[in-house]
């Protein structure tokens, strides 16, 4: 069984095999990173990389990650590409639309900073984390599949070491 | 059928002020036609049996100079395997154009997006609203002296 091998120390199992124990914590985030549902959704040549990432070549399947129409099914959104003023205004409305806890991966150079046109893109918002907030960064022009499975692997550790317990400051 | 045997036709129906040959130039020869004219001139242009213009390539604006804006045409005959370059030249603060979307059908959203980035008015246009920028857009964007804004909607435009 997957989780057995996934929550580590902190398992405890039961002679009889039918109940283990963990914390809440360890179970949510195992959960949430085996099954990290991404919206399907591209906006630029990024994402002929990211599809290229999901065909049967670099398979994200087993990652769990598979690819939703729709926004309230989604737990991750990979911005893939240009961020336009015009299309920036749709992004910011597809991530309100979609259901706590989600994730955002910004692909490439553009949704990091403007990337070509950083500095006579009249019409490109210089960062996609000017609308949304971006949880994992992953750069290149287009990022190679390597790169786009990288940053979702730090995506998941970064999970893995969330809790639900508000901390004490 | 080269530039000057199409001018003289051309010439042989339509006033001669309306329509001046470029030669002395590096690129490929060119009409200047009256922005009034360029409806019917373009409708012989594709009837006439002599030139038979039926396809329109291309449709561009430009920023010609400090005073004008420009429209160009790059027109081919598929019957007579030859082609032309017409220019329009209208002044920056009354740049209306007639529309030849009525001739060929393919410069509706050309005309478009010649309104769109460079604020071109194409007269009797059926449909002439922005193509590519959000419609509540400020400014045209490919003229030279356009102001990059600096908020669109509460999001900062600079780097």
């Amino acid at each position: 069984m997957g989780i057995l091998n996934k929550l580590d120390s902190k398992v405890e199992q039961f002679e009889s095999g039918n109940i283990i124990i963990t914390s809440a914590d360890k179970l949510l985030n195992w959960a949430r990173l085996s099954s990290m549902w991404q919206m399907s959704f591209g906006l630029a040549c990024c994402a002929i990389e990211m599809m290229a990432t999901a065909a049967s070549h670099y398979d994200l399947d087993r990652f769990g990650i598979i690819p939703r129409p729709s926004p309230r099914q989604s737990d991750v959104i990979i911005i893939s590409g240009t961020v336009t003023l015009k299309m920036a205004t749709r992004v910011k409305k597809l991530y309100d639309q979609m259901p706590d806890p989600k994730y955002v991966l910004s692909m490439g150079s553009c949704s990091n900073c403007g990337g070509p046109y950083w500095e006579h893109g009249y019409h490109v918002l210089k960062g996609v984390d000017r609308i949304i907030p971006v949880d994992v960064y992953i750069p290149g022009c287009p990022p190679r599949p390597e790169a786009l499975l990288e940053g979702l692997i730090h995506l998941q550790e970064k999970i893995r070491s969330q809790s639900i317990a508000k901390k004490v400051s | 059928m080269d530039i000057s045997e199409i001018l003289s036709i051309l010439n042989s129906v339509f006033e001669k002020e309306t329509i001046e040959l470029k030669t002395d130039i590096p690129v490929e020869p060119f009409l200047i036609i009256a922005p009034s004219k360029i409806n019917a001139i373009s409708l012989f242009l594709r009837d006439e049996e002599r030139l038979q213009f039926d396809f329109l390539s291309s449709l561009s604006g430009v920023d010609y100079d400090e005073e004008n804006l420009a429209v160009v045409y790059n027109l081919y005959s598929f019957v007579h395997k030859h082609k032309l370059m017409i220019k329009v030249i209208v002044p920056k603060n009354e740049p209306n154009v007639k529309t030849v979307s009525n001739i060929w059908t393919t410069t509706d959203w050309h005309e478009r997006e010649a309104y769109d980035l460079f604020g071109i008015v194409f007269e009797d246009h059926p449909d002439l609203r922005r193509i590519l920028l959000p419609d509540d857009w400020e400014g045209y964007p490919l003229r030279k002296d356009y102001k990059v804004q600096e908020f669109y909607k509460g999001m900062k435009v600079r780097y």
